[in-house]
């Protein structure tokens, strides 16, 4: 049944902002996008709001509601009782554009700076094979849908702008544990990992992969496997005198 | 007057989902200097919520596939009204254009040989359609992000083009505005792609995200170019009903390709009672054959289930009309009675995620409650097969933007190869027109940018107090009731009086707020793309009287022979005011003629 919501919603720019109070009347089965896309059309028309899709496959209407980041389109309504207040404010770890909008140019910046996929050549007949079991690994990190909830969260970045530039994060240690693990790359990205992306500074707290709307686990699958093949390399006697003799280990190339 | 920010290039594109990118790596490939122009983030383009698969004659699981098959298939399920030329590239061009995406990082789901594995969907002879679970798309937008940013191409996010710039008959370049700051901008570019989708935010009820208004269609109009087959939308049979809140959300038909059934609420599965005269004789008419299909398609026909999207989305009409619906208005989705709950969740992970979480169905153990919602517009920019050039020199389409290759209906599964396979060579059409024309390069009209400035400015200046959402919630209940999915002669005219007057309210539109990322305002400049486009349909589907295909006229029931050799062009007047033409449709070849007969 439908009644009026309380939300207070955080508007401003870079220069500053506040929490303001608004009611507005909602119905059955709705989340809270539709609650703020009510206020835009009928209270606020100039309410600053990303979204797309509003089935949570695009990643783009992230927010943090009553202090936790969520999808808005995905976040129902019900999960919390009707006299509650829904206070909706926008990303933390992100720079203010406007409303509910942040700068989230660094997460683009750091997808610059990834080696891109090098693939080995196709079969004969120009089709290349892969067994089902070998590319899962990789499908699991590639259910990304890039909303950033994990960069937000990552308590290396949400309170330490100065680790930015040496951090790609968790989104990003995904993309490179897909590629290091994908069954036709040829490069060997590990360095990288560990030096230019910062994979050390992860204390695998796994706030990341609580936040997932994926479910994704980021910690688990990917940054602790990538870690491991990280050490592997670091201290394995062979690999040391490999990489001093200058003879290639394994077929990978190194970045 | 004034100075604003300006970027020159060789090719600009607008819109980054599949044919954006494709057609931008493409271009940027064949030497041009490339922009892309997008009004979301990259990577949040419509396509990401594209399901089911792309389809491609690869014949990784039936190696009876192959271009010829594919090419028939197309050209049945658009009613014989597709453009031979880009159905028959299409076909013959999608298995290389999805092997592509692979060697750029793609990992689609594996054959038991480790190919790319391949899915049955509605229309389609063989399993076809390349697919990671059900999310296909993202898998698909993902992989040309990836790529087009490896190759370093200039993407400007969050920035909507509102005008074309031209120098005389031919393009000159764009102009635009960011959404951050509010400030325009022009680009300089002889050539420019229009890859900015479809118009499903016309309706009230569409699996369309908020960008869909038309943009490109709107853009080409103005332009001087012209639009074709603009009556034909289609409705998606199954989108979500219940919650309201989701209404329209998509249901992927992957859910009947991988066995599931449609039931009305006396339990009866209805599609037997709705299969038409010019499919009979390659469809199942017992539920043992249908079921039989999908392990033995060698001596079982297809399950009607899996007839095209027009077909099914009317029958569901019917039994919803006739009184036979679930308790939402719609007809229900069953595959937790066919499938185990395992394959259910590998198969359709993003449709169990979808019910459970906001709707609270599990489909593992419950029946869905789905019903028709406007899903993609057939109709689009007229252009070149080979090179997507449009009537006008230097502007190219591609994709949902793009018209003929999909004539009266589309095939499930084959919008994500379009965009591969168009949007490849409309890059390289454009880059090559560039080229040609390096010597000699349009220029900018200041004049022009000058007027595309105060237009946009309009919503700020104190002519009015209409509110653009409430315009726009206005337009799509005229466009949802009047021109949905089954039309009237007097409804259409009705429509077009509507249209009209939502036309006089434009100028009255006043937006609150400043020019940093204000939403009412751009809503307000899009409604301008959104009547246009309304505008189109409408009129032509007046004009059409007949029943096609994803146009179905109550008081002109049946295919004519006559409309079946005519497409309808629309351009626009010097008044702005919509020019409606008959066009005979191009002469397809004997041999082409030839597959299409032997086959059926």
């Amino acid at each position: 049944m439908g009644y009026d919501l309380a939300m207070r919603v955080w508007r401003g720019d870079v220069d500053g902002g506040e929490l303001k109070d608004f009611t507005v009347p909602v119905d059955e089965g709705e989340v809270v996008l539709d609650a703020i896309h009510r206020l835009q059309a009928t209270q606020a028309g100039d309410l600053a709001v990303r979204w797309n899709c509003k089935a949570g496959k695009c990643g783009s209407c992230s927010a943090e509601v009553n202090g936790r980041p969520q999808l808005m389109c995905m976040t129902r309504l019900s999960d919390y009782e009707p006299t509650e207040t829904l206070t909706v404010t926008p990303l933390r770890a992100f720079p203010i554009i406007r409303d509910l909008v942040t700068d989230v140019s660094y997460n683009y910046e750091k997808a610059r700076e990834l080696p891109a996929f090098a693939p080995a050549e196709p079969d004969a007949d120009g089709k290349r094979r892969m067994m089902q079991a070998d590319v899962e690994r990789g499908q699991e990190f590639r259910k990304c849908i890039e909303c950033f909830l994990c960069q937000n969260t990552c308590h290396v970045i949400r309170d330490h702008e100065e680790n930015k530039p040496a951090f790609a994060g968790p989104r990003f240690f995904l993309r490179y544990a897909e590629l290091d693990m994908h069954p036709l790359d040829t490069n060997d990205r590990r360095k990288l990992a560990q030096d230019a992306a910062g994979l050390g500074m992860c204390n695998i707290t796994k706030c990341c992969s609580e936040v997932c709307p994926e479910g994704i686990k980021i910690t688990d699958n990917a940054i602790i496997p990538m870690k491991e093949r990280v050490a592997d390399r670091k201290y394995d006697p062979l690999v040391w005198l490999g990489s001093k003799i200058r003879r290639r280990t394994d077929e990978r190339t190194e970045l | 007057m004034a100075e604003f920010e300006r970027h020159s290039y060789d090719v600009v594109v607008i819109g980054a989902g599949g044919a954006g990118l494709r057609s931008a790596i493409a271009a940027h490939e064949a030497g041009a200097r490339t922009a892309v122009v997008c009004k979301s983030l990259l990577g949040k383009a419509h396509t990401v919520m594209a399901e089911g698969g792309a389809a491609a004659a690869m014949g990784n699981l039936w190696p009876e596939d192959n271009w010829k098959v594919h090419f028939r298939d197309t050209m049945r399920g658009g009613k014989m009204l597709n453009h031979w030329r880009m159905a028959q590239l299409h076909a013959q061009e999608a298995p290389d254009r999805v092997l592509e995406l692979e060697t750029w990082g793609a990992l689609f789901d594996r054959t038991p040989d480790g190919l790319i594995s391949q899915r049955d969907f509605g229309g389609h002879r063989y399993a076809r359609l390349a697919h990671v679970g059900d999310r296909t798309g993202l898998e698909m937008i993902r992989t040309l992000q990836q790529r087009a940013v490896a190759l370093g191409i200039d993407v400007y996010m969050e920035c909507t083009v509102t005008e074309l710039l031209k120098d005389g008959d031919r393009i000159s370049g764009a102009f635009a505005y960011w959404r951050e700051s509010g400030r325009f901008l022009v680009f300089e570019a002889p050539a420019v792609i229009l890859a900015t989708g479809g118009i499903g935010k016309s309706y009230q009820v569409t699996s369309n995200s908020w960008e869909y208004t038309g943009d490109g269609h709107a853009l080409a109009i103005r332009a001087g170019a012209s639009l074709i087959n603009m009556e034909f939308v289609q409705f998606h049979p199954t989108g979500m009903v219940w919650p309201l809140s989701v209404r329209g959300l998509l249901v992927t038909e992957s859910v009947r390709g991988d066995g599931g059934i449609l039931k009305n609420s006396e339990g009866e599965r209805f599609m037997f009672n709705y299969i038409p005269e010019f499919f009979k004789a390659e469809t199942a008419d017992t539920v043992e054959e249908a079921d039989g299909w999908y392990e033995d398609k060698k001596n079982n026909r297809r399950p009607p289930e899996l007839l095209p999207r027009d077909e099914v989305a009317r029958a569901i009409n019917s039994e919803i009309k006739a009184g036979r619906g679930s308790p939402h208005g719609g007809v229900f989705l069953d595959i937790a009675s066919r499938r185990t709950p395992d394959y259910i969740k590998r198969r359709l992970p993003s449709m169990y995620h979808q019910f459970k979480e906001l709707a609270g169905v599990d489909i593992t153990k419950e029946q869905m409650e789905i019903g028709p919602t406007c899903h993609y517009v057939m109709g689009g920019v007229e252009v070149d097969p080979d090179t997507g050039m449009s009537k006008i020199d230097g502007l190219f389409a591609a994709g949902e933007v793009s018209g003929g290759m999909h004539g009266s209906n589309r095939l499930g599964g084959n919008s994500l190869s379009d965009l591969l396979v168009f949007g490849k060579r409309c890059g390289d059409g454009a880059a090559d027109y560039a080229a040609k024309v390096a010597s000699a390069r349009p220029t900018i009209d200041d004049t022009a940018v000058e007027t595309a400035s105060e237009t946009a400015l309009l919503p700020f200046s104190d002519s009015g107090s209409e509110n653009p959402y409430t315009v726009q919630k206005d337009l799509q209940e005229t466009m949802q009731s009047l021109v949905g999915i089954i039309r009237r002669e007097n409804e259409l005219q009705e429509s077009l009086t509507k249209l009209q007057e939502l036309k006089k309210r434009l100028p009255q539109v006043a937006v609150e707020g400043n020019r940093q990322y204000n939403p009412g305002w751009h809503l307000a400049l899009d409604l301008h793309n959104m009547l246009a486009v309304s505008e189109c349909i409408a009129t032509a589907a007046l004009e059409r009287t007949e029943s096609r295909g994803g146009h179905t006229r109550e008081d002109h029931p049946g295919a004519s022979d006559d409309w079946a050799k005519l497409n309808l062009v629309l351009t626009m007047g010097d008044d702005g005011d919509v020019v409606l033409a008959r066009q005979s449709l191009p002469q397809m070849p004997d041999e082409l003629i030839e597959l299409i007969e032997t086959q059926s």
